[in-house]
């Protein structure tokens, strides 16, 4: 496998960076990158963990990484839980405040633990605290249910004090969101199976109604939600499917989509193949009074979401 | 009446679907079906996920009905908790 790191790939202009992806020889991983300048998100640094992680520190070719800001990379722990050397020397600063470093997420206990320990990374306050736990727990225990990832949910985030907004990336080699979702529902292709798991409703682990006990099929509907109403980026690539929430303008009504293909999205089919699924996703951390609203047209959007569901499959009874 | 602290089972910040399950299985249904009442009390909880709600309610009203709501009570829940639980209570009972 291949993977390149330009000189910039955040959610918004992340489409190039993920085409180049090589995924072919997927026993190694060579890692090039921009020799001028590296700003990448979260999701990025993520991708790029998983990927070596899969293949094992022996068998990653990584590039003597010449650009002024591959420091952050070291920052981030890349090296360190790739276990490769790099002659990249920082000075360590505390990371309260202003970022989450990469993380292996493995365990539901360890996800709890990470929790309760990465809001005083970040410095936020309660309300704020809130949405970022929300939006982590529900994108890392999707990983740690269904993607039988050997190496758990990788994840890294950084906060930008000037916008108050926080970048969080998470990815896995498990997979993939089409193998599990189609146990209990027909998709045709990796795109099909991303349109299927951001429906209200939908789950990998039954086609009933309401999910199981312990799945409602609601986890990456709620985030996708908590991106819309925050108008920011939103991505899920998994397979070669690929799909973006993209930004859209201030409006006085919250209306929200079960169907994501309506909301205004970009999405391609035909993506180099990620061996399990990959997460993006942007908040602005200042509008939490939002969070409230956004409730409300959730509970209105999946009601109405499955009792359309409901009418389609109700047959009346055919008299001759 | 059973009563059951969410905060001393999964802390201020209710997200952990397993710990949900085990107050389930080992708390509520036993209480229920003894013919209790079974208060749950959302006190010191700041905030709640959708999954935690599921894990913990969804199964007792796809079992035994929305009846069960009757002997369920959510008590000291800020609005954002009562928000969650009321959608998880409303697709139930769409779906069922």
């Amino acid at each position: 496998m291949k993977i390149h790191l330009p000189n910039s790939a955040f959610l918004g202009n992340i489409d190039p960076f993920i085409r180049g992806f090589d995924p072919s020889e997927p026993d190694r991983l060579q890692i090039t990158a921009n020799d001028k300048w590296i700003a990448v998100h979260p999701s990025v640094i993520s991708m790029v963990a998983a990927l070596g992680l899969k293949v094992g520190s022996s068998n990653i070719r990584c590039q003597k990484l010449e650009a002024g800001s591959s420091h952050y990379l070291v920052r981030m722990g890349l090296f360190k839980l790739l276990d490769i050397p790099t002659d990249i020397s920082i000075t360590v600063h505390e990371p309260a405040g202003r970022f989450i470093p990469l993380t292996r997420i493995r365990t539901s206990e360890e996800l709890t633990r990470f929790i309760a320990e990465m809001i005083p990374l970040l410095h936020l306050e309660a309300e704020q605290a809130k949405t970022l736990g929300y939006i982590v727990s529900e994108l890392v225990r999707n990983v740690l249910e269904h993607a039988e990832a050997s190496d758990g949910a990788i994840l890294c985030a950084q906060y930008y004090k000037k916008t108050n907004s926080i970048r969080i990336g998470i990815a896995d080699t498990g997979l993939g969101i089409r193998a599990t979702i189609t146990r209990s529902h027909p998709a045709e292709t990796d795109l099909d199976a991303i349109r299927l798991a951001l429906m209200p409703g939908i789950t990998g682990t039954t086609s009933m109604e309401g999910g199981t006990e312990q799945n409602a099929g609601a986890g990456l509907f709620f985030i996708k939600s908590i991106a819309s109403v925050n108008r920011e980026f939103f991505v899920v690539y998994s397979g070669a499917g690929f799909y973006k929430l993209l930004k859209k303008t201030a409006a006085r009504n919250l209306r929200l989509h079960a169907d994501p293909f309506a909301d205004r999205h970009s999405s391609e089919g035909g993506m180099p193949v990620w061996p399990g699924t990959v997460v993006g996703v942007d908040i602005t951390l200042n509008q939490t009074e939002e969070f409230s609203r956004l409730l409300d047209a959730i509970r209105k959007t999946y009601g109405s979401a499955v009792r359309e569901r409901r009418k389609e499959r109700y047959r009346r009874p055919r008299f001759t | 009446m059973k009563r059951i602290e969410i905060h001393a089972h999964a802390g201020a910040f209710a997200e952990n679907k397993d710990a949900a399950r085990d107050l389930r299985l080992k708390e509520i249904i036993p209480a229920l079906d003894k013919g209790e009442s079974v208060v749950l009390s959302f006190e010191r909880v700041d905030a709640v996920t959708q999954s935690f709600i599921h894990a913990l309610i969804s199964d007792l009203i796809r079992k035994r009905g929305v009846d069960v709501l009757d002997r369920l009570e959510f008590k000291s829940c800020n609005d954002t908790v009562k928000k969650i639980i009321s959608i998880v209570v409303d697709y139930m009972q769409e779906g069922a």
